[in-house]
């Protein structure tokens, strides 16, 4: 029965997967009044993570304010991780659906963008310096706009906004005067203060940054991080990363038993008291979070004198994308001024923006300068440098090390 | 009406198509990659190796026998305390009052449970906040491991609080079909205490009723992705979670081990299934034994208590964590060891209903529309099943119950992607489909005993009368059975709403409920935004079972025989 | 058609029926039951008596087998369907649908051809009233006495025009003097509706009382 019915499914493999008809010709963004024409109607399926009300609230004035404009419909497809939406991409792909496919425009960078762009998931070629709203972006500043985790973005995802690891404390139980500015420090600090730092278990995006975060200071030979891992040397390598994990795991929370699961658990083991210190990847965090009444207002930010971690999150389309006219609207409009000054603002959002202030007009300029970007939000030069991504294979090694000496506990 | 019924002739063959369809097609789309077959990603030839990889991963072992250990402890404990509980209890004011209580638990998702539990029992919970400081002396929470434990048993608990409403209503619905009251009552006039009467006289015909629903719990328990994720083990976490990792890993070729890890997931929920086969051997030749000896068990007041205590805990605990949810829906900031926040803010709701009613829209259709066709269909069955005079054991109708047996993460990449080939997926009417799977079996695990205990000299009077089959139906088997089906459908319900794989998987993310909305913003662990969610979750099935206990006694108020 | 003809006709014949389980036979019997007499099958429990009543009725469990051939005045009765055979029967509990009220029990028996919601009521209600129970056409089934059931059971019946009636041990529950007054009523209407009986029983006394003749089925 079992036998007959695999053979039953190959054959409906082997009859589905047959070549599919060659897609209709994308749209160019070098042509945009023919982008919005075709536009105009369409639906654009935008798939992108769902756990913060804000960043929803956010999508959905997008969608809004699209629709009006253009026609174009938005629509945000929550979801719990980015990588289900790669997966649904490469299921279809994998089903012969090369066009009409379900995913339009996808929120995505580093190992997610590595990976489909590797399996030619994305719509090629570059499409993103075509984008009328491209003159106002901050490439030649911003190397992380153009290399996403070492990984040539090639044009193949339009940047959104930046990201910055910082930490923060609450004043009220953690005095400035104690708090770490390395991760050597850390360490000593949480030797003072056991159970009360932890990170989000890895694969946690923001967890997995905080081994990076500290391979990174650890590392003998940075220029290693720039290249794929190479395999042979990649225990040598690592070995001060796993050594000062070592160190730290017994004075983390719950003795390094159980750990937060994302950044949002965190702030609130913060509000609680459970931890002191926490980190997240967007510095405007611990303002939004005061003036959402989830964290006390003695909260406030720190960074590291050496510099933390930091990136640049795209949004990229699908080759299979349905709505591509529509995907090109909504990529340039997210990088348009008004939208970029909007999500800074740490009442809405609060994230860094990607364009550059020369470039914008004068009016533009003043009103990102007029933006008050709350009580815990640390200024520019207080954030300190920003510190490369290493190639995405690190992570993927260090995360399947992690794993081997730390996902069973005793 | 001649020829009538002529319907009920193509149920059972529907009805298995629909079930099974999916279900074998699922299970090879997971299979072929398991072994290697994925051409799409480089899998040409058939090998074992991803088996191999699979038991090389640190801590599988683990996982597996904590996934299995789960489903046999938590369906003890909730079995065991609903069999002691309907034992002393049954027919007292108490039983009907706990009865009561209990049977509005059974529409909380199992999701919102596990939060509230979460947010009750955490060092940073209600129960420490409510003793800080001025027991503990603490102002800050304490460096416990209580949630995620390694050992599960904080998710057991979750699991336990939960399976107790649905296998004490299960309980309830076979309990009409025995002749309790005279049975309690000769065995306590034998001297045989309650429980030992119960245990001896009672519980085997009772038992047999509801072996199947035993056995869901079993299979589920084993293979629980959601409450796992909330109150399960992190190092290493049950089998079930890992494969979600996996699944969800962009290193695609990942995929072939979490299709292998499904098929694994199989093996574990199957040896859970065994298991308990072991422990029914097991308790059956306790209960004789005791039996053979005349054990008359008249000091079982602990006993008694102890199940009591647990029942009414179970609801406290359920109770208490919707309370908690909705609370957090509308706190400010709440910090430790502060009992009520210390400010309030509707910024939650606000925020979150303006986009609810797209989702809402879509779990109600959905909801709704499953359950009737599965009312509809297990009706024509049952008919069916009554005409051509074969009985429960007989007959294909069993294999309805494969997919609650069949663990559903097991089939559902091959069921995704078979969806795609169809060009279904997204569409309303494959979400429909999809939820009926697993619909129908549960409207017909809760519908079929009461039908088939039915008294069938009412039909027969009503045959003898001169009333077609049809007619019998719709005017005597029906009404008569009012309680029972309306209880099904909003079990139907229910399990329709609280439904996230195959919504994720086959809604594409195009087609959301309220549920795949709530884990999604599970994943930012927000607890006011997941109170506002999680608490509408709970109403909607809430709020069919208030209509399924409500409505039959509005209907029947005058009608005695009716009330069970 | 001649008179002869008719009052050959009328009545139930059985004639050659045969009811097997597996290779026990349960019941064999060839019997002529005049309009308003009755055939009583007398036999322990277990002795199968009850397969006849189900045969007749039409609803004989297919893992028995019967044959033979049944006519009511002249119709027969095998070739039909349960619901069409109006095989009026009544068993030991009076088995009233708890879900309608006292009258309504009766009115669902009215035959489709009787048209009117005011109309079927009012036959319901002169059925009542015929039973000495005509204020309890509102009540819950389940708050009437025993007696009182059994005679609503029996009105119910009646009402669907039956062309038979068959018995399956209808008194057995009943206490002694309540036993005596409702096999009364019971043979009474029968006779005065001019049915056939088919009474399935233990009780020497119901077949007495009965007084028509007597069919022993042998022990298990």
């Amino acid at each position: 029965m079992l036998k007959s019915l695999s053979v039953l499914a190959g054959m409906l493999i082997a009859t589905l997967a047959l070549p599919a008809t060659p897609w209709a010709a994308d749209p160019d963004p070098r042509d945009w009044d023919a982008v919005l024409a075709e536009a105009r109607g369409q639906t654009v399926y935008f798939n992108a993570w769902g756990g913060s009300e804000n960043i929803n609230s956010y999508i959905g004035w997008a969608g809004e304010t699209l629709n009006q404009r253009f026609g174009v419909k938005v629509i945000h497809v929550k979801l719990d991780d980015t990588a289900n939406a790669v997966a649904k991409v490469l299921a279809e792909k994998a089903a012969g659906k090369n066009e009409g496919g379900s995913v339009d425009v996808i929120w995505i960078n580093g190992e997610n963008f590595a990976s489909m762009k590797r399996q030619n998931l994305l719509m090629a070629p570059d499409w993103t310096t075509g984008l009328p709203n491209w003159v106002y972006v901050d490439h030649e500043n911003m190397p992380t706009i153009l290399t996403d985790f070492t990984i040539p973005t090639d044009g193949l995802e339009s940047p959104w906004g930046g990201a910055k690891m910082v930490f923060f404390h609450d004043t009220a139980r953690t005095p400035a005067d104690s708090i770490p500015h390395s991760s050597v420090e850390l360490l000593e600090w949480s030797k003072d203060n056991p159970g009360r730092f932890s990170y989000p278990q890895p694969p946690d995006f923001i967890g997995s940054s905080f081994l990076k975060q500290v391979l990174i200071e650890t590392i003998e030979d940075k220029s290693r991080l720039s290249q794929p891992v190479n395999a042979a040397s990649f225990a040598e390598d690592a070995a001060p990363l796993f050594a000062y994990l070592d160190d730290l795991h017994p004075n983390l929370w719950r003795g390094g038993k159980a750990y937060p699961q994302n950044y949002p658990d965190m702030k609130q083991k913060l509000a609680d008291g459970e931890l002191d210190i926490i980190f997240a990847f967007n510095p405007s965090e611990a303002s939004a979070g005061i003036a959402a009444g989830e964290l006390p207002d003695t909260v406030r930010s720190f960074s590291y004198t050496d510099g933390t971690l930091g990136n640049t999150h795209f949004v990229a389309i699908p080759y299979n994308a349905t709505a591509k006219a529509g995907a090109l609207v909504l990529a340039n409009f997210l990088i348009s001024p008004e939208a970029q000054l909007r999500k800074q603002d740490p009442a809405l959002w609060g994230d860094p923006t990607v364009l550059s202030m020369d470039k914008l007009s004068a009016e533009d300029r003043a009103a990102f300068a007029a933006l008050d970007l709350g009580v815990a939000t640390l200024t520019p030069d207080e954030l300190g440098p920003t510190l490369d991504e290493p190639h995405p294979d690190w992570m993927e090694y260090i995360e399947r090390e992690w794993l081997r000496r730390y996902g069973v506990a005793n | 009406m001649t020829g009538d019924m002529r319907l009920a002739r193509l149920a059972p063959p529907l009805t298995l198509a629909i079930l099974l369809g999916p279900l074998f097609f699922g299970l090879a789309g997971t299979a072929l990659p398991a072994f290697g077959y994925l051409p799409e990603l480089g899998g040409e030839k058939f090998t074992t190796q991803h088996f191999s990889a699979l038991a090389a991963v640190p801590g599988i072992l683990r996982s597996s026998v904590l996934s299995i250990l789960i489903g046999l402890v938590t369906t003890l404990v909730s079995l065991g305390t609903v069999a002691a509980f309907v034992a002393s209890d049954l027919g007292t004011a108490g039983f009907a009052r706990v009865r009561r209580m209990i049977s509005p638990l059974l529409s909380v998702p199992h999701a919102a449970a596990a939060f509230g539990l979460a947010f009750m029992i955490a060092p940073s919970g209600m129960i420490m906040r409510l003793i800080s400081p001025w027991a503990t002396g603490l102002d800050r929470p304490p460096d416990l491991l209580i949630v995620n434990d390694p050992m599960a048993l904080s998710m057991m608990a979750g699991l336990i609080v939960k399976e107790i409403p649905f296998l004490f209503l299960v309980t309830l619905s076979a309990l009409p079909q025995t002749r309790h009251m005279e049975t309690m009552r000769l065995g306590r006039s034998l001297g045989y205490g309650r429980i030992a009467s119960f245990t001896y006289l009672l519980w085997p015909p009772l038992y047999r009723q509801i072996r199947l629903a035993v056995f869901a719990v079993v299979a589920y328990a084993s293979s629980v992705v959601d409450v796992a994720l909330i109150l399960g083990p992190h190092l290493p976490p049950t089998l079930p979670v890992r494969l979600i990792t996996w699944m969800n890993d962009p290193d695609l070729s990942i995929r072939f081990l979490a299709s292998a890890g499904a098929v694994a997931q199989l093996g574990v929920t199957l040896t859970a299934l065994l298991g308990w086969v072991g422990l029914e051997r097991l308790g059956a030749l306790l209960v004789c034994n005791s039996r053979s000896a005349g054990r008359r068990l008249r000091r079982d007041t602990v006993l008694r208590h102890g199940a009591r205590a647990v029942m009414i805990a179970s609801a406290a605990v359920v109770f208490g964590g919707i309370a908690m949810l909705a609370v957090w829906s509308v706190s400010g900031l709440w910090q430790f060891p502060d009992a009520l926040p210390s400010s309030f803010s509707l910024r939650s709701w606000t925020q979150a209903l303006p986009r609810m009613s797209g989702p809402l829209q879509t779990t109600l259709a959905v909801a709704g529309l499953s359950t009737l066709i599965a009312l509809v269909l297990t009706i024509l069955c049952l008919e069916r099943e009554y005409e051509t005079g074969r009985g429960r054991g007989g007959g294909a109708l069993l294999l309805i119950y494969l997919p609650l047996i069949v663990p559903q993460i097991s089939f559902m990449f091959g069921l995704q992607v078979l969806s795609i080939w169809l060009g279904v997926d997204a569409s309303f009417s494959a979400l429909v489909l999809a939820h009926l799977v697993f619909v129908l079996p549960y409207v017909f695990l809760s519908l079929s005993d009461p039908w088939r205990a039915h008294d069938r000299r009412h039909d027969l009077i009503a045959a003898g009368l001169g009333m077609s089959r049809t007619r019998t139906l719709v005017r005597i088997r029906l009404p008569m059975l009012t309680r029972a089906i309306l209880t099904a459908a909003a079990v139907g319900f229910s399990v329709s709403v609280g439904q996230y794989l195959p919504t994720v998987l086959i809604g594409a993310g195009r087609l959301t409920t309220v549920t795949t909305e709530a884990v999604a913003l599970a994943a930012g662990g927000n607890r006011r935004a997941i109170g506002v969610y999680a608490f509408m979750q709970t109403l909607l099935p809430f709020f069919a079972f208030s209509v399924a206990t409500g409505l039959p006694g509005l209907l029947f108020r005058n009608r005695r025989g009716l009330r069970v | 058609m001649t008179l002869d003809n008719l009052t050959t006709h009328q009545g139930l014949r059985l004639s050659g029926i045969h009811i097997c389980l597996g290779d026990r036979v349960l019941v064999a019997l060839n019997a002529r039951v005049l309009r308003g007499q009755t055939l009583t099958v007398m036999g322990p429990s277990g002795s199968g008596k009850s397969t006849l009543l189900a045969y007749l009725g039409g609803f004989l469990d297919p893992a028995f087998e019967a044959t033979g051939r049944v006519f009511v005045d002249g119709v027969d009765l095998i070739a039909l369907k349960a619901e069409k055979r109006r095989a009026g029967i009544l068993f030991q509990d009076p088995l009233l649908f708890p879900h309608l009220s006292v009258a309504d029990n009766i009115a669902i028996a009215i035959p489709e051809t009787v048209r009117g919601r005011r109309q079927r009521r009012a036959l319901a209600d002169a059925a009542l009233e015929e039973a000495g129970l005509a204020e309890y056409g509102d009540r819950d089934p389940d708050t009437l006495s025993g007696g009182q059931k059994a005679r609503v059971a029996l009105q119910r019946v009646l009402m669907s025009q039956p062309r038979l009636l068959l018995l399956d041990e209808p008194f057995s529950k009943l206490d002694a003097g309540l036993r005596e007054q409702t096999r009364q009523l019971v043979f009474d209407q029968a006779r005065r509706a001019g049915l056939p009986v088919v009474l399935v029983t233990h009780d020497e006394e119901d077949a007495h009382a009965a007084g028509g003749q007597v069919h022993e089925v042998g022990p298990a």
